[in-house]
C-alpha cells in the first residue's frame, strides 16, 4: 500500500536557525498521527511544509504519489489536504456559513447548491448550525476554532492537518471536541493532529510522533512513545518547567 | 434587539429608488443643467470611478497601489497619441486606452508582485514615476510641457461634447459599481472576499490568492485608463505632470476610506461626501486641505469601517446586500 503522505528527509531553515532537520514521516490512508513536543520544536513548520505555506529546503513531500514539494497552499488543498491554523484565521466580514462555502466550492470543487448542503452537514457535525449566518468577524474563541475545523472539512480532505485545535478550550469543549474528530475518522480521512492536551491525543490517534528541535524524537504506539525515557526527559521535562 | 432606523428592506428600497433618482437626473441635464453642473457632476463621476476600481484592487484584492496614477496618464496619453497624432475621434480612444493599460499591466503586475506590504505599494508609485519620465522625454507628444488636445475636438458641438463626456462618465462610475456589484454576487466575489478577510486561509481552502490579485490588478487597470482618458479629454491638455500625478490617489484614497473600504457603498458615499465637503470649505484656502486631512485621520483611527459600515450598522443592512444566507434544513 502507498503511503497517503511521504514526509523524506525534508530540512528548513530560516536564516541561520533550522527549524526542521532531515524529518523522514509517512502517514497510510485514513490513519490518525498525534504529533507532541515542546513549543518552538517546529510542529507548526512541518504542518506549514505539508500545507505549502513553506517549501522544504531540502526534501521531499509526496501525496497519494504525487511530489508537491513545490505546489501552492491552493493546489494542494485541491488535491485533498485539509488545515486548521492554530490562530483561527475566519473571514471575519462573511457569514460562517459562507466560511464554509468557500471550502466547499474551491477546495472540493462542489456547485453553490451542493456546497450549501455540505456546508449545513458541517456546521450541524461541529454545532454551528445556529450561528449560520452571524458574521464569523464576532465569534468567540471555541467557535473560531470550531470554524476553523468545519471549514477545513468542507474541502473534504483525505489529509486532514488539526493544529492545537483543542488549546484554550475547557475540559467538557475538549471531550465534545474528541466526539467530532472521531466522526470525522469515522468517515475515512486520515488526520494529524498537534496537540499539547495529550489525553485528547491519546483517545484519537493512532500513533504517536515526538519532535524536538526540528528533529524526530520517537515515534510509536502512544503508550510506549509516552513511556520513553527519551520522550519522558525532553518533553515532560520542559513541560514542567 | 435594538431597534433599527430603518427596516433592512426599507432600507434598500430607499435606497435604490434615490439611486435611480440620482441617476435619471444626472443623465437628464445636458437638457436642463448649466455647464458648470455638468462638469461638477462629470467630476464626481469619474471620481467615483477611480474609486470603485481602487476600492477593488486595494480593499478586495489586498493590493495597495499607490500609483494607479500609471494608468490614467497612459490613458491620457493614448487620447494624444490616437486621437490628436492619428486623428481618431477622441472619444472612441477611451476603450482603446482601457485595453493598452490591460496590456501593460501584465508586464507590470509581473514584476510587482513579487513585492510585498509596503515594498509593493513604493513598488507601484515608482513605476508610475518611471512612466512619467518616460513620456517626459518623448518629442512627439512635447515632452515634458504637455500638449492640448483641442484640436481633436474641433468641429463637435459643444453640447453634444460636454453630454458625451457626461454619459461615458455615468458609464464608468455607475458601470464601476455595478461591476463590483455584479463580481461579487458570483462565485468569484466568494473568493475575493475570502481573500480580504484572510490571504493564508483562502489559499488553504483552495482558493488561488495569486490568480485573484492578477485579475483584479488587471481589471482595475482597465478602469483607470478609460477614466484616465475620459479626465484627460475634459481638460482638454496633457501633461505627464498632471497625468501622472499622485494628486489622484490622494483623491481616490479619502474617498474609499472615509466611505468604507472593501464595501460596494463606500465608494459612492465617500465621493458624495468629498464633494460636499469641497463645497463647503472651498472659500477658506489651504485650510479646506487641512481640514479634509483632519477628517481622514479621524476615519482611520475610530471609523476605519467608514460610512458605509456605520450605515449598515445603524439600519442592520446593506444597500448592496452580498450575502449568501444558508438553506433551510428540515431536521
Amino acid at each position: 500500500m502507498t503511503a497517503l503522505l511521504a514526509i523524506d528527509g525534508v530540512s528548513k531553515s530560516f536564516g541561520a536557525l533550522r527549524v526542521i532537520n532531515d524529518l523522514t514521516l509517512s502517514l497510510q490512508p485514513g490513519e490518525a498521527l498525534g504529533i507532541i513536543g515542546p513549543n518552538g520544536a517546529g510542529k507548526t513548520t512541518m504542518f506549514n511544509l505539508i500545507s505549502g505555506n513553506v517549501t522544504p529546503g531540502q526534501g521531499t513531500v509526496h501525496f497519494k504519489g504525487q511530489n508537491i514539494s513545490h505546489w501552492s497552499p491552493a493546489q494542494r488543498c485541491r488535491a485533498g489536504i485539509g488545515r486548521t491554523y492554530q490562530i483561527p484565521h475566519p473571514f471575519g466580514g462573511m457569514t460562517v456559513y459562507e466560511n464554509l462555502l468557500v471550502g466547499a466550492i474551491y477546495g472540493a470543487h462542489h456547485a453553490e447548491r451542493a456546497a450549501g448542503r455540505l456546508a449545513m452537514n458541517l456546521l450541524d457535525l461541529t454545532g454551528l448550525a445556529p450561528k449560520a449566518d452571524k458574521l464569523a468577524g464576532g465569534l468567540p474563541l471555541l467557535d473560531r476554532k470550531r470554524l476553523e475545523l468545519a471549514r477545513a472539512l468542507a474541502t473534504e480532505p483525505k489529509l486532514l492537518l488539526l493544529d492545537e485545535i483543542g488549546g484554550g478550550l475547557t475540559e467538557h469543549e475538549v471531550h465534545e471536541l474528541i466526539g467530532i474528530i472521531k466522526t470525522i475518522r469515522a468517515q475515512g480521512t486520515a488526520i494529524i493532529w498537534i496537540e499539547h492536551v495529550v489525553h485528547a491525543l491519546m483517545a484519537v490517534v493512532d500513533r504517536l510522533a515526538v519532535i524536538n528541535f526540528g528533529v524526530l524524537l520517537a515515534e510509536g504506539e502512544p503508550a510506549a512513545v509516552m513511556a520513553a525515557p527519551e520522550v519522558q526527559a525532553v518533553y515532560l521535562g520542559v513541560e514542567a518547567a | 434587539m435594538r431597534a433599527k432606523l430603518l427596516s433592512p428592506k426599507a432600507f434598500q428600497i430607499y435606497g435604490l429608488a434615490l439611486l435611480v433618482v440620482l441617476m435619471v437626473v444626472a443623465a437628464s441635464q445636458p437638457w436642463w443643467a448649466r455647464r458648470y453642473t455638468e462638469q461638477w457632476t462629470t467630476e464626481f463621476l469619474y471620481t467615483l470611478a477611480l474609486a470603485q476600481a481602487w476600492n477593488l484592487l486595494a480593499g478586495y484584492g489586498g493590493l495597495l497601489s499607490v500609483g494607479q496614477q500609471a494608468f490614467i496618464g497612459v490613458g491620457a496619453y493614448m487620447v494624444v497619441a490616437l486621437g490628436l497624432l492619428a486623428g481618431w475621434n477622441p472619444f472612441l480612444t477611451i476603450p482603446v486606452a482601457g485595453l493598452v493599460c490591460v496590456v501593460l499591466a501584465i508586464p507590470m503586475a509581473a514584476l510587482l508582485f513579487r513585492l510585498k506590504g509596503a515594498n509593493f505599494a513604493v513598488g507601484t508609485w515608482v513605476a508610475a514615476e518611471v512612466l512619467r519620465l518616460l513620456v517626459s522625454n518623448i518629442d512627439a507628444v512635447n515632452g515634458g510641457s504637455g500638449i492640448s488636445i483641442t484640436p481633436t475636438l474641433i468641429g463637435m458641438p459643444i453640447w453634444w461634447r460636454m453630454s458625451e463626456t457626461l454619459w461615458i462618465a455615468l458609464a464608468l462610475g455607475v458601470g464601476g459599481m455595478a461591476m463590483v456589484y455584479g463580481l461579487l454576487r458570483t462565485r468569484l466575489g466568494l473568493a475575493l472576499t475570502a481573500v480580504r478577510d484572510s490571504e493564508p486561509a483562502a489559499a488553504s481552502l483552495g482558493v488561488s490568492v495569486s490568480r485573484m490579485k492578477w485579475a483584479v490588478y488587471l481589471v482595475a487597470a482597465l478602469w483607470a485608463g478609460m477614466t484616465g482618458a475620459l479626465i484627460f479629454i475634459t481638460k482638454l491638455r496633457v501633461a505627464p505632470d498632471a497625468a501622472f500625478s499622485i494628486d489622484w490617489m490622494t483623491t481616490t484614497f479619502f474617498v474609499t476610506v472615509i466611505g468604507g473600504i472593501g464595501t460596494v457603498e463606500g465608494p459612492l458615499i465617500g465621493t458624495a461626501v468629498f464633494f460636499a465637503l469641497r463645497a463647503l470649505l472651498a472659500d477658506y484656502g489651504s485650510w479646506y486641505l487641512i481640514a479634509l486631512g483632519l477628517v481622514a485621520i479621524i476615519f482611520m483611527l475610530f471609523i476605519p469601517q467608514g460610512i458605509a459600515g456605520v450605515l449598515k450598522t445603524l439600519t442592520g443592512s446593506n444597500l448592496f446586500p452580498t450575502q449568501r444566507h444558508a438553506p433551510k434544513v428540515a431536521s
